[in-house]
């Protein structure tokens, strides 16, 4: 059944999904954005943590994905209270308008 | 049960008492005061306790029982007390600091300190990590903290949009450092140190799945450490930040990130490993080499690029990362002698850099004025003592003999010698020459550049005031008795 | 072959999907075809679960409406940690249940200080 997937599939897949959020990091403007490909890419962990949980037939990494998920929600609460503050005194959530500082 | 019970009570108090300041800041909101004593109790109980665990590690007295209390997913030693110690010094000077810094721009709230404790937390768990599982919720609970503590002013554009560039860059390489944790986990199958290190000198670890999981992690903590190439967001932010938020992330919270690098590091590459017989094991030798790239070139930049600074609070956080890739060196080295240079240096860069921004705190007005080099310009007329402390910092941070700072770095420098890379020396030692223009440069401006402004507004003596005298008096004594200092943390090792 | 048994395997699920296709495609176009045309104006407007809509569909919502999204983003992922001890209950024995309890506590303090804060006060 699903044993006969060889473990690299998981492997490549998760690594696909990382490269695909940190192009996304990279690329969008959007602060929402870049915080949806960051999201992506723990996600993308977390495949990888839950198939070499499976394959080495040892649970702690599938334990760590909790954490990882539990510390992604939290960092999400935090990272769309401060676009919010951001929004309230800029009027923007496009980090290229951000130019106070420089980059 | 009991004797061990003690070890934990650091960990245990700093985490019972965070919560319990939300909670007393949800019964009584309106108390200006209980956040501020609350957390200076805690933090003082927590320090006390470290230092008695210490001392317990150098009687000889076995601290592993507590380890198994918590199945060993983290580890109770000199070296975690020693952090313990460190971060909550670093911790109780921005307490004790913020009030002054926070009062004059009319925005204490007692949600600061409560954050001071959940960093503090963090920072400890980090030191104490056993279990990749352990590592990552402390580095999580320090940066989140941060993140938060970076738009304190939520009111200040500058604030904001620095909270918003650490939190994008921080989460980004949260993701880098938890890719490398699951690599390094399916490399050796396990998430206990020990058991990594076993595997890796064993020659069961897929070395593929190890070396890559080993440079995800390594670029995850140069990250927090602030070091090239992922030190772009460390300048903004220190400079975006609140100054009493910014002196607390560029000591204890750098400390914290290198304590997690000596911890990896001691994990990942085995002093002493030799793979030669081995045929399927991997060289992880090969990553001292990279990270002596990554000290190397932090410093270089960092130096250069505060050169160029206009800005006081900017020159400072560029010398910050220069000073990260100064303590990278402890790690190349990767052996005792290292490691102890490196936590020599972190004392004394924390005493140092947060007596530097208690001073500039001090001088700036309306959270962004009164920053510049220029501002500064005859400054030993009007306030002859700060003036002069602030000479002090600057001759202690550029490594001017006799300063502490000369001692940090010449150990440092020492220990990268003996074994043998000697050009790391000679790069850090062109990098400290370029850095004395800059610190030197601030010295000139204000004992020898005239300014109209004569008299200047007189400072209020406040707590601020009186920990630049106790900084500079720490520098001054470690600077004296650098020996001292030195066994006394070599103990803990 | 071991190929084909994998294959074989997943016939199940492959005529699966494909019958749940054609059944959906057939249902839409045949109640295109046969289906009635006659337009008035309440078919026209929007479906508001009976209501009379008013005003733009693309309105601001007002900030509350994500500050409580963000809060039950928090606790809601906290639920990951209790399933997995609901579950090993028995044999977690007294100290899973304390270590449950105290993580509960810890959770019940931050929304104690959220209400007092006024994090969820809706005027």
């Amino acid at each position: 059944m699903i044993e006969s997937i060889p473990l690299e599939y998981y492997l490549i897949l998760s690594g696909t999904i990382f490269a695909i959020g940190s192009v996304g990091v990279l690329t969008r403007r959007n602060a929402i954005i870049i915080f949806m490909c960051i999201e992506l890419m723990l996600n993308a962990v977390n495949i990888s943590l839950v198939a070499f949980s499976s394959f080495l037939g040892d649970s702690s990494g599938q334990i760590f994905v909790f954490f990882v998920m539990a510390v992604a929600a939290a960092e999400a609460a935090i990272g769309l209270a401060i676009v919010l503050a951001l929004f309230r005194n800029k009027r923007t959530i496009y980090v290229d308008e951000i130019n106070l500082l420089k980059w | 049960m009991s004797s061990e019970f003690i070890l934990l009570l650091p960990l245990i108090i700093v985490g019972v008492m965070s919560v319990i300041s939300i909670l007393v800041d949800a019964i009584n909101p309106n108390s200006k005061n209980s956040g501020y004593y609350l957390s200076i109790v805690s933090i003082v109980a927590v320090g006390g306790f470290a230092l008695n665990n210490f001392y317990l590690n150098i009687s000889g007295i076995n601290l592993d029982g507590a380890n198994l209390i918590t199945s060993n997913m983290l580890s109770f030693g000199g070296f975690s007390a020693f952090f313990d110690l460190l971060f909550s010094i670093g911790a109780l000077l921005i307490v004790l600091n913020a009030r002054n810094y926070l009062d004059t721009v009319k925005t204490e709230l007692n949600e600061f300190y409560n954050l001071v404790l959940y960093a503090l937390a963090g920072m400890m768990v980090m030191a104490h990590s056993n279990h990749l599982l352990t590592l990552f919720i402390g580095i999580e609970l320090m940066s989140i903290t941060f993140y938060i503590m970076a738009g304190y002013f939520r009111f200040a554009s500058q604030s904001v949009e620095a909270s918003l560039k650490y939190f994008l860059l921080g989460a980004f390489s949260t993701g880098f450092l938890v890719y490398g944790m699951a690599m390094l986990y399916g490399s050796t199958g396990s998430m206990f140190f020990p058991e990594i290190t076993v595997a890796i000198v064993s020659g069961s670890a897929n070395n593929a799945y190890l070396m890559f999981g080993a440079a995800l992690m390594i670029m995850g903590l140069s990250f927090k450490s602030s070091a090239f190439p992922f030190h772009q967001w460390a300048p903004d932010v220190y400079s975006g930040a609140p100054t009493v938020v910014t002196s607390f992330m560029s000591t204890a919270g750098k400390a914290a990130a290198l304590s997690a690098f000596i911890i990896i590091a001691k994990t990942i590459i085995p002093m002493g490993f030799d793979p030669t017989g081995l045929e399927s094991a991997v060289n992880t030798d090969k990553l001292i080499t990279a990270i002596a790239a990554i000290s190397a070139l932090t410093m270089l930049v960092g130096n250069i690029t505060a050169l160029v600074q206009k800005n006081v609070k900017r020159m400072l956080a560029y010398s910050s990362v220069a000073h990260a890739g100064y303590m990278l060196m402890g790690i190349v080295a990767n052996t005792a002698a290292g490691w102890s240079a490196l936590m020599f240096y972190a004392v004394v860069y924390t005493f140092m850099q947060i007596g530097a921004f208690i001073i500039v705190g001090l001088l700036e007005r309306d959270t962004d004025k009164n920053l510049e080099y220029d501002d500064y310009a005859g400054l030993s007329k009007r306030q002859p003592a700060l003036a002069a402390i602030m000479a002090l910092f600057m001759f202690s941070l550029a490594g001017i003999p006799p300063m502490a700072g000369f001692f940090g770095k010449y150990y440092l420098f020492m220990s990268v010698i003996n074994t043998g890379h000697l050009w790391l020396a000679l790069i850090a030692v062109v990098s400290s020459i370029i850095s004395v223009v800059f610190y030197i440069g601030l010295i000139v401006k204000m004992y020898f550049t005239d300014s109209e402004d004569v008299e200047g507004e007189s400072l209020p003596w406040n707590a601020s005031r009186m920990l630049v005298f106790v900084t500079s008096a720490v520098v001054l004594i470690i600077g004296l008795n650098p020996g001292g200092m030195l066994s006394f943390i070599k103990s803990a090792l | 072959m071991p190929e084909q048994s994998i294959l074989m395997e997943y016939l199940p699920l492959i005529l699966m999907l494909l019958v749940g296709a054609v059944v959906g495609i057939q249902f839409t176009l045949f109640s295109e075809w046969l289906g009635a045309k006659r337009f008035t104006k309440e078919k026209q407007t929007t479906y508001e679960s009976g209501m009379i809509p008013y005003g733009s569909a693309s309105d601001r919502f007002s900030i509350k409406f994500y500050l409580t999204a963000v809060s039950f983003l928090v606790f809601d992922i906290e639920v990951v940690f209790i399933y997995p001890w609901a579950v090993q209950l028995r044999e977690l024995g007294m100290q899973g249940f304390v270590a449950m309890s105290i993580f509960i506590i810890v959770l019940l303090i931050g929304l104690f200080y959220e209400i007092k804060k006024g994090g969820l006060k809706w005027d």
